[in-house]
């Protein structure tokens, strides 16, 4: 439990979000392009983080079907910033170490010609550290 | 000097609990000038006072000091048990030890401590008190009411039953107010007009009432009992003297394409137009934007078939002034303009809707004549989908919305529900709630008919976002107790827009010096216990311009409110406070400060004479303080670089005083 | 009218021609970019957490340039452009970043968001106006129907970008009317094409991509503009459809007759 709360305590703070300002509205979840990829959806972020239950997310593929597309921050009324928490519990796994999700020798394997460099730079920001 | 008693008051544990009231007591015993000194359970009861009463004749005592609740509390209290043993009432001082005291410490010895040090402070103060005599002024026995909505109506109606004249100030054409443009009201549905339209009507015929329709305040100015408002009759280009409201102009107005404001924009009326079937006054109106004979001089068709000669386009806005006792504020609301939330969609999306515009689409005077049809085809819709709280519940980071609640969405959006449903049945009816908020009588039974027999889809989530598809529209929307992500293709979707205090609140709030709060509502004198007042005396709130309030509410309010306003005009002298600024005329050094910071603008300024050196006079420009006016707020005194304003009951001295004392 | 210029990566190499238009264009207009010496690439995507430091210096060395310069900067990558932006904002608004970068850099005279950043659109738009634009163009694209792709990075976050009402956005659709086409309105103009998610799953980048390209084609359009060379790519690619998806800068150079 104390782990789980030092865990809880870091994303709060790497993410900059209040989760207490969420009323439950789900329009984060209504708008997310990436519903159908998520096991679990922005709203649950916010609602989990407040719960404390950060290993469940971080063990979770969905922080890593997050498109960082911000559609959730700026329609959200109570301006809590669900991709923020998603951003967090992803960094507070890939930080670790040989916790990579996208590993450099994959690389080669994806590269198709028009592949512009700002996808990998994107890709690998995201998912490696 | 004084002989000054002391009361502790226990309040039962309020104060007692936290606070060692014996040892407050008999701290302040040994005070410069205190005589008596006690404590007793509960000041304000009978007994109570009948203990301060016994001490003040015993001990002879000429000043008093009471440790007890805030004096918003009982300070009138004490102040009459006192002035019956013969002693001015403002030689009473209240020490605040609830409020400042055992109601926010948790430490006895630090209560205790700081108890003493206010009542040192009380101690210090009534030193220099001296008697006051208020005096009193006259009262206009006619009140104004701002905006002709039904809270604007019901309150003239009851100040005038009660025998008082009312003016009503109304800017646009007619009263009615946005209750004209309901279709059915919650939770009875019995149709808006056939219950407003008489009350309508009833101010009309009503020989106390004078309705200014299409006029707007111009100035107020003077105090409660004394008001003066000059008001703008804006010109109607059509004398309502001669107008018989025959509606042949506004049948052969040639200017066609104007768009129809009460049916929110979604057909069009002529440049000459009376508002609706029922308005009063039933006059037409020329509207000056849009008629080609004011724009260019070549028409004329109104002024040639009217059968009165009531068109005159050469009437200018007229300025009248009137004299008033007391003034309320009805100046209703607005929805919020959705178009700033594109992710719905209203302003690419003709079938975008608000809930206003759908009253419209469903009444019989509507632009569909009452038949649903949608705004893009004229098509029937078979799949509605309600959108709740837009606009509504917002932080400060979402600039687009409001903080608060709008109140009324709930219940109107099951009331369209069911309507729909019962109309409609082969309507599919989906509603996207946040919660659903139903307090009122009958109010949530009306919901879950909604539900259980009408059979509408209450979806506990949120949409996110509403596109064009083809002749549809795609809303994608949350599920949440599915853990669902829905894409519904909707015929027509309604957002439950936020409501706001309407554009004029803020500069009549600002000509009438009543206070609003950060979302432009009046603010109540006390959110629960004067909740139809607003702080500055004689100033009244009736309707959704003090808060978000349904109908029912509205006329509960506006009710109170005239009874408010009666208990002003059945006075015929006003008791004034006393505590008012003066400015010592040798101290004045006619800078100004006090002129330009006092909200009530009671203070003037004038060249007076003064005896100079060697018999000589000198002119000097001075400050004066109309005392009938100033509300004592002290702002002059604190502005003054000289020291020549003084508040009466709170002088600079007395402040020092009390400064010293909790400094000692 | 001379602006510093940060093209970014993606312009060098496989984005070439957002880049290549899009001077030959200005030259057109009458302004001048002015490429920022030795930049370097912006990390292509903002770091949202507060503790991310390191990754927002790139960033921050090309707005204390563009300042040391006493100029303003423009971008015409949208990637770029959110991500300086950004970080620009952090600057200005966010103390404890802001202290720990300038800590970082040690510069003469600490950054505090000074710069001011513009996209490339916004010159267009605020600088050299549309009805200039009008005026200049020399093969009006008459009876084209374009449909202005925006994504989410030139939009959002709405209060940091302050680029264009996000939920419904003008500038694009100001510069199709004024090129002499005719812009479609569409409702997935500002939602993801699936961004870097194309490197691991290009299923789900496939999707999005299919969801706004069959939108753009439902709504009649000819052709799809973009100014994000992801987005570009995305669309083409993965999106499903033959309909022609080019940067906003070509189309502009070909109506001013400098493609």
């Amino acid at each position: 439990m104390s782990h789980s709360n030092n865990k809880t305590e870091q994303v709060l703070r790497s993410s900059g979000v209040d989760v207490r300002k969420c009323m439950r509205c789900g329009k984060c979840t209504a708008t997310c392009p990436a519903f159908d990829e998520m096991e679990y959806h922005p709203h649950q972020f916010v609602y989990m983080v407040e719960k404390g239950e950060i290993e469940k997310l971080a063990a979770s593929k969905s922080i890593y079907k997050c498109l960082s597309c911000f559609a959730c921050v700026d329609r959200c009324p109570r301006g809590v910033e669900p991709a923020k928490l998603v951003e967090a519990v992803r960094l507070s796994v890939i930080r670790e170490q040989g916790q990579n999700h996208l590993k450099t020798d994959s690389i080669p394997a994806m590269l198709d010609e028009d592949m512009p460099q700002q996808l990998l730079v994107t890709a690998l920001r995201k998912y490696s550290k | 000097m004084q002989r000054i008693g002391v009361f502790i008051c226990h309040c039962g544990t309020n104060i007692a609990g936290t606070v060692d009231v014996k040892a407050v007591a008999e701290a302040l015993s040994h005070e410069q000038g205190v005589v008596f000194s006690t404590d007793y359970q509960y000041m304000c009861s009978e007994s109570g006072q009948q203990l301060m009463r016994e001490a003040i004749r015993e001990h002879k005592l000429t000043g008093i000091v009471v440790g007890s609740c805030s004096p918003r509390m009982h300070e009138a209290t004490f102040r009459k048990a006192a002035s019956l043993e013969g002693i001015n009432p403002y030689m009473v001082e209240i020490a605040n030890l609830r409020e400042h005291v055992s109601w926010i410490h948790k430490d006895m010895k630090e209560a205790t401590e700081k108890a003493i040090i206010l009542g040192r402070a009380a101690i210090a103060k009534v030193h220099l008190n001296a008697p006051l005599t208020a005096g009193e002024s006259p009262v206009t026995k006619r009140a104004l009411v701002i905006g002709g909505g039904i809270a604007g109506i019901q309150t003239a109606l009851d100040i005038a039953e009660a025998g008082f004249e009312v003016d009503i100030v109304e800017k646009s054409p007619t009263i009615g107010g946005k209750m004209a443009q309901l279709d059915k009201t919650f939770p009875t549905l019995d149709c808006a007009a056939c219950i407003l339209t008489p009350k309508m009507v009833d101010a009309a015929q009503n020989e106390k009432i004078t309705i200014y329709a299409y006029s707007e305040l111009e100035a107020v100015k003077g105090y409660v009992g004394n008001f003066k408002a000059q008001i703008r009759r804006k010109a109607r280009y059509v004398d309502e003297t001669k107008c018989t409201g025959c509606g042949l102009c506004t049948e052969k107005c040639p200017q066609k394409k104007v768009p129809n404001e009460f049916n929110m924009g979604m057909d069009t009326r002529r440049a000459i137009y009376i508002p609706f079937a029922q308005a009063v006054p039933k006059v037409a109106t020329i509207d000056a934007t849009y008629c080609t004979m004011l724009k260019t001089g070549k028409c004329g068709v109104c002024s040639k078939i009217c059968g009165t000669g009531a068109i005159d386009y050469t009437q200018k806005d007229e300025i009248i002034e009137r004299e008033y006792g007391a003034i309320v504020a009805a100046t209703g609301f607005n929805p919020i303009d959705a178009t700033v939330y594109g992710e719905y969609g209203y302003a690419t999306c003709p079938d975008v809707v608000t809930s206003l515009e759908l009253e419209r689409l469903m009444n019989a005077a509507g632009p569909t004549n009452g038949t649903l049809l949608r705004p893009s085809d004229k098509e029937h819709p078979h799949k509605i989908v309600f959108v709740q709280c837009v606009g509504s519940r917002c932080t400060e980071t979402d600039e687009r919305g409001k903080p608060y609640c709008s109140k009324i969405c709930c219940m109107y959006t099951a009331k369209h529900a069911m309507l729909i449903r019962e109309k409609y049945p082969d309507t599919e009816v989906y509603v996207f709630y946040i919660d659903v908020r139903t307090p009122g009588k009958n109010f949530d039974e009306f919901y879950r008919r909604a539900v259980e027999q009408y059979g509408v889809h209450y979806i506990k989530g949120m949409v996110g976002k509403v596109t064009q598809n083809g002749k549809q529209l795609r809303v994608q929307a949350s599920d949440l107790l599915a853990g669902e992500q829905l894409h519904i293709d909707a015929d027509l979707v309604v957002l439950a827009t936020a409501i706001e205090p309407d554009k004029t609140a803020r500069s009549i709030g600002t000509m009438l010096t009543a206070s609003m709060d950060t979302n432009d509502f009046f603010t109540e004198a006390h959110p629960k216990l004067r909740p139809v007042e607003s702080p500055t005396a004689g100033i009244f709130l009736s309707g959704i311009c003090q808060g978000p309030k349904d109908i029912p509410e509205t006329v509960s309010q506006a009710s109170a409110c005239a009874a408010k306003v009666i208990g002003v005009l059945a006075k015929d002298k006003l008791t004034c406070n006393p505590c008012v600024a003066s400015s010592d005329e040798m101290l004045c050094n006619g800078c100004s400060s006090c002129e330009k910071v006092c909200p009530y603008g009671a203070i003037t300024y004038a060249d007076k004479e003064f005896r100079g050196p060697n018999r000589t006079t000198l002119i000097r420009r001075v400050a004066s303080v109309n005392p009938a006016v100033c509300q004592g707020c002290g702002a002059c005194t604190v502005a003054c670089p000289s020291g020549a304003m003084d508040l009466k009951g709170f002088t600079n001295k007395q402040i020092m005083a009390e400064v010293d004392a909790i400094c000692k | 009218m001379k602006f510093s210029y940060y093209p970014g990566c993606t312009l060098k190499t496989k984005g070439k021609d957002l880049d290549r238009y899009g001077r030959l264009a200005a030259k057109a207009l009458g302004f001048t970019l002015e490429e920022l010496p030795d930049w370097q690439c912006c990390g292509a995507v903002y770091p949202m957490a507060k503790d991310e430091i390191a990754t927002k210096l790139s960033a921050v060395r090309a707005l204390v340039a563009t300042r040391d310069e006493g100029q303003e900067l423009v971008t015409l990558c949208s990637a770029c452009h959110n991500v300086i932006k950004q970080v620009n904002n952090d600057m200005a608004a966010d103390a404890d970043i802001a202290l720990r970068v300038n800590n970082y850099l040690g510069l003469e005279t600490p950054y505090n968001g000074e710069t001011s950043v513009l996209h490339y659109l916004e010159v267009l738009r605020d600088r050299v106006g549309f009805d200039k634009i009008k005026a200049a163009v020399k093969n009006p694209l008459t009876g084209r129907r374009i449909a202005a792709y925006y994504g989410c990075l030139l939009l959002r976050p709405r209060k940091v970008m302050q680029f264009d009402d996000p939920e419904n956005p003008t500038i694009l659709e100001g510069l199709i009317r004024a090129l002499g086409a005719e812009p479609v309105i569409w409702g997935m103009r500002n939602e993801c094409c699936g961004g870097y998610v194309a490197a691991e799953d290009k299923e789900q980048s496939q999707k999005r991509s299919n969801i706004v390209m069959q939108d753009a084609k439902k709504n009649g359009a000819d052709t799809v503009i973009t100014a994000c060379p992801l987005c570009l790519y995305n669309l083409a690619k993965n999106g499903g459809t033959e309909l022609p998806v080019v940067y906003f800068t070509e189309l502009l150079a070909e109506a001013l007759g400098v493609k």
